[in-house]
């Protein structure tokens, strides 16, 4: 198995907050890796020095071979970032964008417009060619920050909450996207908050939460740690009395809603729901207790 | 579907800020509101100092001939000024973030404003130099001068031009860069451009005197229209020489700054 990404014990701090604490990571080449994990959990400042744009205060990374420190030039010729934000020009058209971007490259101007229009054509956005990018829908901005990534055939492409903000329908059509990417041998780091695009997407999912990885495996490995679906109480004007996860068994169903017989708390109706990114977390950080209760709180 | 691989190597420096150059140029043309203000605002003030102001000022008439040069520094000041708006929408807006992750010399977006900056305002300051002429500019200067006025013309607003990219990388936005950039709007107007110096209050003569401006304004309306010379030329290009290099010294600091990695 070849590593693609390979970090070890990386630190980084803003003045006196620890953002990083510590992170150990390796991907394998040609792989989809999704880290998963909520608002300010740590993922785009990890991204940010993965891709060269920041430096960490201790441990080592490397990105296609390259040290991300000491071999920036090197990680820049082997990876793309797409950011959390789309960053395109918004008054050039789609296509000339690409074409411009295609330059930056290293095309020359032919080759560049050949494969501006194969890039157009593969993201469905040959109609909008000649659109203004400010015109275009953020399913299509996506999209079109995506096909500047491919430009350089990197080896190794970053995405940060690539469908963030999206609808269903352009969620699904960038899943597929990214799927064709790995097949064709790219290696995809992506961050996420939908434990879904990770369960989907990922071949491994690391789980971040406050800098620190608290889980890594694949989904089945981390979906066996979290047990199965929820059910849940709820009184008349819709507000969650209680909720007792289960392992998924007829026999721990069963037995939950036993348990919700037996507490005789006032409710009305009771539903199963999918394990959210919150028990995720709550399962996988169920030693501290600190957050644990943090997490009840936020919830009732 | 066939796949057009992609090239070994990344852009040369010179394909590097030819392609930026294209993008700032894109961009103007793009953004027509701006292009045609930065024109149609310097021509409406030249047609009203000179049809408005310029009998009370110049009872003989030969007002216009005064005040083109001056118009055609304010306009340059109009035009560069947008270049501290863009500068500061490209650095805050994650553009940049792109363009660094990528084995290219970052440092070209910059150079892709400045000459976009050039052409745009050499085009305003020939349009305000056509409209003078029809309303009744009357310059002496033979092509040598005119070439001279030109050059003298490029060199400020490249000054200028650099002055705005800089504010534009301090700033911490696109909307603070247009709000800094305004103050230097008003430097013409303290200036000789619109009535000779010694017609001001003593403290205020002082100012427009050892300021800029007046030396350049000086040294094209004597290259153009044949007034005493004195030493506004080799002042004018002290200035901007002065202000070339301060402006570059500044901006490389904040562009090493806020590009370098943290
Ligand atoms: N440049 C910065 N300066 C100070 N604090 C920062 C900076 N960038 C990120 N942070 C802080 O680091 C934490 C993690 O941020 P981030 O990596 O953006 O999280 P995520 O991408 O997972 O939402 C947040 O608390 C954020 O406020
Ligand atoms: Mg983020």
């Amino acid at each position: 198995m070849n590593t693609a990404i390979d970090i070890r014990g990386l630190r980084k701090s803003f003045g006196s907050q620890t953002v990083l604490g510590g992170i150990d990571l390796s991907v394998a080449a040609g792989s989809i890796f999704a880290l998963l994990g909520p608002n300010g959990a740590g993922k785009t400042t990890l991204i940010n020095i993965l891709a060269t744009l920041s430096l960490p205060d201790a441990g080592t990374a490397s990105v296609a071979g390259h040290d991300v420190v000491r071999d920036a030039r090197g990680v820049r010729g082997a990876i793309s970032l797409t950011g959390q934000y789309a960053a395109v020009d918004e008054v050039l058209t789609g296509e000339e964008v690409l074409r411009m971007m295609a330059r930056l490259n290293g095309y020359t101007p032919v080759a560049g417009r050949t494969r501006s229009s194969e890039l157009l054509a593969r993201f469905e956005l040959t109609d909008a060619a000649r659109k203004l990018v400010k015109t275009y829908s953020g399913g299509m901005r996506r999209r079109l920050d995506l096909a500047i990534s491919l430009l350089a055939n990197p080896a190794v492409i970053f995405l940060d909450e690539p469908t963030t903000g999206l609808d269903t329908r352009s969620r699904q059509s960038l899943w597929e996207i990214i799927n064709g990417l790995a097949a064709g041998g790219t290696t995809v780091f992506l961050t996420t908050q939908y434990l879904e695009e990770a369960d989907v997407l990922a071949d491994r999912i690391g789980v971040i939460n406050e800098g620190v990885i608290v889980a890594e495996g694949t989904a089945a490995e981390l979906k066996a740690r979290i047990g199965g679906d929820v059910v849940e109480l709820r009184d008349a004007s819709d507000e969650l009395v209680r909720e007792i996860p289960t392992d998924g068994t007829v026999h721990g169903l069963r037995a939950a809603i036993d348990q919700l017989d037996a507490l005789a708390v006032p409710g009305t109706h009771v539903s199963i729901r999918k394990p959210s990114l919150d028990d995720v977390f709550l399962a996988l950080t169920a030693h501290d207790s600190q957050l644990e209760s943090n997490l009840e709180g936020a919830r009732s | 579907m066939t796949v057009t691989l992609a090239p070994k190597r990344p852009a040369t420096v010179l394909t590097t800020n030819a392609v930026f150059v294209g993008r700032s140029i894109r961009h103007t043309l793009r953004n027509v509101d701006a292009l045609i203000m930065a024109m149609v605002l310097p021509v409406m003030l030249m047609l009203l100092f000179v049809f408005v102001f310029g009998g009370a000022i110049e009872p003989g008439g030969d007002y216009v001939n005064y005040v083109v040069p001056g118009i055609i520094l304010l306009c340059a000041g109009f035009g560069a000024a947008s270049t501290a708006v863009d500068v500061a929408g490209d650095m805050t807006n994650g553009i940049i973030d792109r363009f660094r992750t990528m084995p290219i010399q970052g440092s070209a977006v910059l150079t892709g404003h400045v000459v976009a900056s050039l052409l745009r305002n050499l085009l305003a300051t020939g349009v305000v130099i056509v409209v003078a002429l029809l309303v009744g500019f009357r310059p002496t200067a033979n092509p040598l001068e005119w070439l001279a006025a030109i050059a003298m013309v490029a060199l400020y607003i490249l000054a200028i031009t650099a002055l705005y990219v800089a504010i534009g990388l301090a700033a911490r936005s696109a909307e603070a860069a247009n709000g800094f950039g305004f103050i230097l709007l008003f430097l013409p107007y303290l200036s000789s451009a619109f009535v000779p110096t010694s017609t001001m209050p003593s403290w205020l003569q002082w100012i427009s005197d050892n300021q800029p401006i007046t030396p350049v304004i000086e040294s094209i309306r004597s290259l153009l229209t044949g007034t005493e010379m004195g030493n506004s030329g080799i002042l004018a290009l002290g200035w901007c020489v002065l202000i070339i290099v301060i402006a570059a010294v500044w901006g490389t600091t904040l562009f090493r700054r806020k590009a370098a990695r943290r």
